[in-house]
């Protein structure tokens, strides 16, 4: 598994009691496995901000690229790339 | 079998609604409580003031106890309407500012040193409110601080988490304190409290647990926001009342509860929430409110996402198993059947 997954993985397993967090596929989505609700998902913004040294943009903020581990990698390669 | 959306769903008769939720209210508090009055908050908007006016007809004026409960950020014509209202229906009132309390328990301080750390100019003389905010053709939601300083330059910034929901569960202190209040004149009368959500504040969980969510009966929680607006007029209520935007009456900065909530005005949102309630088709749905077929998806997305992560708020203390010799002794009285 990717580090980034790895850390986000961490960072939900610290942060909330998720007792079968190991089943979530990397692709499925945070808020409809109620992994995340709307404060958890600005938890996730902070932590994806500091961790990973990016400015996540207001208009950033949507599901292609914050709600599964899948897209969370992609989007923040793509920041780092660009 | 497809469920159509049409201009009637949300009517309401109101003499017969009225009727029923009265008769309703006395069963409940009289005979389920064991209570002999009703203690009710009167904020001057149009669901506590409709609470009020469906009591004075469930128990007469006389059982019924007003409290205006104002914080030094109140907007001052809550007080005066709340007030107005009281007279109106003819009931004793009485009003307890809130503010120094909510001094004492250091809400204003935890409040504004989350917004400094924020925009660190924030300091007396400002203003400040939270209003919801999405990335278009996003499900995602998250929170914007608004200040103004006191020249009036309007700022607006991103919350982080810690400090939303730092502000958030300070400035929750202003529903639980009034809550407070409300229960010591409940305990000194033998009154039960009265709760004042309408069905959209009710079923999307807006409100605070242990706040303005805490009741012995909350006699409007099926009615629809236009519903409670139809029943002000009913009861012949101020204009001031009849007309008035909702608004939180939390934040020193005026906000409508369209900002902080629902993203949406209410009469669209009642129509948003019936549609969803009769699983009307989405495109049916945005055709009967001006949106988009998009738009409206993730309006209907919403109220289930709403719904689910504030589910919480509804719960009672779990137990590890029930204890069943008590709940006979409370359970509601049956209502008599609606009017459609």
């Amino acid at each position: 598994m990717s580090d980034i997954k790895q850390q986000v993985r961490g960072f939900i397993a610290s942060n909330f009691i998720i007792s079968d967090l190991d089943k979530l596929a990397d692709g499925a989505s945070l808020l409809e496995h109620r992994i995340l609700d709307s404060t958890g998902f600005i938890e996730l913004v902070s932590f994806l901000e500091e961790t990973f040294k990016v400015q996540i943009q207001d208009d950033e903020m949507v599901p292609e690229n914050l709600d599964s581990l899948d897209n969370i990698e992609a989007y923040i390669n793509r920041k780092r790339a660009g | 079998m497809t469920n159509h959306f049409h201009a009637d769903a949300l009517r309401l008769d109101c003499a017969h609604e009225a009727q029923r939720i009265a008769g309703w209210m006395l069963q409940a508090v009289g005979t389920t409580l064991r209570r002999r009055g009703v203690i009710i908050a009167m904020s001057g908007g149009v669901d506590s003031s409709v609470c009020a006016a469906l009591a004075v007809q469930a128990f007469g004026r006389e059982r019924v106890q007003g409290l205006l409960l104002p914080d030094r950020e109140s907007s001052s014509s809550s007080g005066s309407l709340g007030a107005k209202v009281a007279d109106q229906l003819g009931i004793a009132h009485r009003t307890e500012s809130i503010a120094a309390a909510l001094e004492g328990l250091g809400c204003y301080r935890w409040r504004d040193e989350a917004i400094r750390e924020v925009v660190p100019a924030y300091g007396e003389g400002w203003k400040s409110k939270i209003v919801i905010a999405a990335a278009a053709n996003s499900g995602l939601s998250y929170f914007k601080l608004v200040v103004q300083s006191p020249a009036g330059e309007l700022q607006e910034k991103r919350l982080p988490a810690k400090q939303y929901l730092q502000i958030v569960a300070a400035t929750n202190y202003k529903q639980r304190m009034r809550k407070a209040i409300e229960y010591f004149h409940a305990d000194r009368l033998g009154y039960a409290v009265i709760g004042t959500p309408n069905r959209l504040e009710y079923d999307q969980g807006f409100f605070v647990k242990g706040g303005d969510g805490l009741a012995d009966i909350k006699p409007i929680a099926h009615l629809f926001k236009t519903q409670v607006y139809q029943l002000a007029h009913h009861f012949g209520l101020p204009a001031e009342v009849c007309n008035a935007r909702p608004t939180t009456d939390t934040y020193s900065l005026a906000q409508g509860q369209d900002e902080f909530y629902f993203g949406l005005p209410y009469d669209k949102m009642d129509i948003a929430l019936w549609c969803h309630n009769h699983e009307v088709p989405v495109a049916e749905f945005a055709a009967a409110v001006s949106l988009s077929e998009p738009a409206a998806t993730r309006v209907y997305q919403d109220i289930a996402s709403k719904r689910a992560t504030t589910a919480y708020l509804h719960s009672s203390a779990l137990l590890v198993e029930p204890v069943p010799q008590l709940s006979k002794l409370v359970s509601p009285p049956p209502a008599l059947p609606p009017t459609s």
